[in-house]
């Protein structure tokens, strides 16, 4: 049988800082055309991707791996032919759907059934096609009863019914989703979820599946591909590319950002590390403050304020500090380089590897600096000396122990 | 259902891809019908807004200027003389701005999904294609009611110079909305170029009263001259023909052009947009 999808030495290169300011203005080309070619030209390109190859066999569910910029994304935005490669070819057969596409062209003008002649036809269906599933369609999405309504007067809930049951009607021969991308409640999401289930595991399609979620790409997929910075990093069994990762992300775990000033963002963060309590690095134990250090260069006056938000061994997010909401106020800094020091009292967790995503962000929460899975620590897992008792995760306990303001009332009857 | 192969790859050799079109003429067709069908929602008299404004720029237009050109010629006058040119600029004017504005405005569809993007441009210009043919038709009855006599070559004059328009509407637009996809400052180039085409253009001034040559020359260069040229032919049957041909050019020349630099940069919108 051949394979449903060959990619050869598929490269794609983006100008570095487009995605910035996405549009030009005509100022600027005239006022680039006469100024002399610099270096940083040459320099500003960089590879997204960069020759993969990869055969996928019909039926196979490839879960695609790897941190924010490998170039998840990219991939699947080529084999959708939004975004053309810069060398290298993908081939495959038939009907390429992303679960991303949700809803697209809806018009809060037409009614309901309306919408779906729209949106399938966009969807690629052909209009008999739409015709003959239509019935079903209605049926699926559970809106029957304003099927001949405008969308404007939809609930956000029906609306998103109605978007999800074309998608499901739409038997593409490959199908793409992208969990990172994908907005939307977590109801939509698990609907996603679910339907990817049912259609990789009955209909023996195609799937390429990008997530963080690794237990998730565990459950879904058979095998794995990890990207590393736009390269095949590992193309193996789910398993053991997710093992692999795993490891790799926690040597990484004190971390430095490129080394050096990254100019292009107000207030960079360059390191970032736990301050160790103990003699083991990374090791916190309960009962002991987890102490986040890091170095920011400051290259513009503004007021901003630092995030925190702690992932579990899978990169699932746990927890979240909002510092700057819990200090009460945000900082502005001269610039320059400094050392911050964040120290916070954590609940007890797990018995296992966390990762810290350091962010620093600007007073309408937008992001300045994010660095996804900076530093990771370990939690010793011991509740009290006394006790000997050690909060572990393959105890089926959860992920977090309290232990404190815990109210007993018995009343007897 | 045989499965179709894909061959993704980097963009080559240039190519107008027509066949590809051809698959994809379902979608043209529910992109015109949304248009139209959005475009009268909830307004009361609907598809009459596409004569609406012809008529009363004609009243004004024969109330100001009537007695200044008049008379424009024996077989002709003035009210018929603007309103047939009227609706020609109305046809050239919504599709030339609904082309040029189209992509960045469906710009959420262009970033989720793939279809050749000159459906979008082509939809646009048949939806102002449709307003047309409900102006035009009223334009017919018009010309009835005042007893305006039309010649029997306007059954190949009136398609002319709607094709022609059509031409220049699709070059201009397709032109304008790719640039405008790169530099947004062609979004506010675009009224301003319009007004600039439409106060060039034979609409409320006959072109034969201008005397300087040089000057006759410059406008023809304005393909809706010689569209209005030929339209307003079927009524008057006097033509310029080097105002008819320097605009057929014109409008050929804008429409390949327009054609070859979307069809070039069409695979980086969703990059740059």
């Amino acid at each position: 049988m051949e394979p449903a999808i060959i990619i050869e030495n598929l490269s794609k290169q983006f100008k570095k800082g487009a995605t910035n300011a996405p549009y030009l203005s005509l100022r600027d080309v005239i006022t680039k055309a006469f100024q002399k070619k610099t270096k940083n030209e040459a320099e500003s390109l960089f590879w997204a991707l960069k020759d993969i190859n990869l055969q996928i066999e019909p039926g196979e569910r490839i879960g695609i791996i790897g941190r924010n910029g490998a170039g998840k994304s990219t991939l699947l935005k080529i084999i959708s032919r939004i975004t053309p490669p810069t060398k290298g070819r993908v081939i495959f057969e038939g009907r390429v759907a992303s679960l991303l596409e949700v809803g697209t062209g809806f018009h809060p003008e037409l009614t309901g059934r309306e919408n779906i002649y729209l949106n399938g036809s966009i969807l690629g269906l052909q209009k008999a096609e739409i015709t003959k599933k239509l019935d079903e369609i209605i049926d699926f999405s559970g809106v029957e009863n304003f099927i001949d309504t405008p969308l404007k007067h939809y609930s956000s809930g029906m609306e998103l019914r109605l978007a999800f049951s074309v998608a499901a009607h739409l038997e593409p021969e490959i199908l793409l989703i992208d969990e990172v991308l994908a907005v939307g409640d977590i109801e939509f999401q698990k609907k996603c979820l679910g339907k990817m289930e049912e259609v990789s595991q009955k209909e023996g399609r195609t799937i390429l599946f990008v997530s963080h979620n690794l237990e998730a790409v565990l459950k879904l997929c058979d095998k794995g591909l990890w990207l590393k910075s736009g390269k095949v990093k590992m193309y193996d069994d789910i398993d053991k590319v997710v093992s692999a990762y795993i490891d790799d992300s926690n040597e990484e775990a004190t971390f430095k950002y490129a080394g050096k000033n990254d100019f292009s963002k107000a207030i960079c963060i360059l390191e970032g590390w736990i301050k160790a309590s103990n003699t083991i690095p990374n090791m916190v134990e309960v009962g002991e403050p987890l102490i986040i250090q890091m170095k920011i260069a400051v290259n513009e006056i503004k007021k901003f304020s630092f995030e925190v938000l702690i992932r579990d061994s899978r990169r699932e997010p746990l927890l979240f500090l909002p510092v700057g909401l819990a200090h009460g106020k945000e900082h502005t800094l001269s610039k320059g380089e400094y050392v911050v020091t964040i120290t916070t009292m954590l609940p007890f967790l797990t018995k296992d590897r966390y990762f810290i995503d350091l962010i620093t962000a600007d007073t309408n929460k937008s992001y300045i600096h994010y660095l996804e899975s900076a530093v990771y620590f370990e939690m010793g897992g011991k509740v009290l000396e006394s006790t000997n008792f050690e909060y572990t995760a393959n105890q089926r306990m959860g992920k977090i122990l309290l232990t404190e303001a815990i109210k007993v009332e018995i009343n007897e009857l | 259902m045989k499965a179709t192969r894909t061959v993704i790859e980097p963009q080559s050799n240039f190519s107008l891809r027509l066949h590809e079109l051809w698959q994809y003429r379902e979608l043209f067709y529910f992109f015109t019908w949304r248009d139209i069908k959005v475009k009268y929602k909830q307004t009361y008299l609907g598809i009459l807004w596409s004569i609406i404004q012809p008529l009363f720029l004609m009243l004004l237009f024969t109330l100001v200027f009537a007695r200044h050109f008049s008379p424009v010629s024996n077989s002709i006058d003035y009210k018929s003389f603007v309103l047939s040119a009227l609706i020609l600029w109305t046809l050239f004017y919504s599709a030339t701005s609904h082309a040029a504005e189209s992509i960045i405005t469906q710009v959420s569809i262009i970033k989720k999904i793939y279809f050749p993007r000159l459906i979008i441009i082509g939809s646009a210009i048949l939806t102002a294609l449709f307003d047309f043919f409900v102006a035009f038709i009223i334009f017919l009855l018009f010309c009835i009611f005042f007893r305006q006599h039309i010649s029997w070559q306007a059954i190949f004059l009136f398609p002319a110079g709607i094709l022609m328009i059509l031409l220049s509407a699709f070059g201009i637009g397709s032109l304008l909305a790719a640039l405008n996809v790169k530099f947004r400052d062609f979004r506010y180039a675009l009224p301003f170029l319009l007004q600039l085409l439409f106060f060039s253009s034979q609409v409320v001034y006959p072109l034969k009263d201008i005397e300087q040559p040089w000057l006759k020359q410059a406008l023809s260069l304005n393909p809706v001259n010689g569209a209005i040229e030929i339209f307003r032919g079927a009524l008057t049957l006097e033509f310029d023909l080097q105002v008819i041909f320097t605009g057929l050019f014109m409008a050929i020349v804008l429409c390949i052009s327009g054609l070859i630099y979307f069809r070039k940069t069409e695979a980086y919108f969703a990059d740059l947009a």
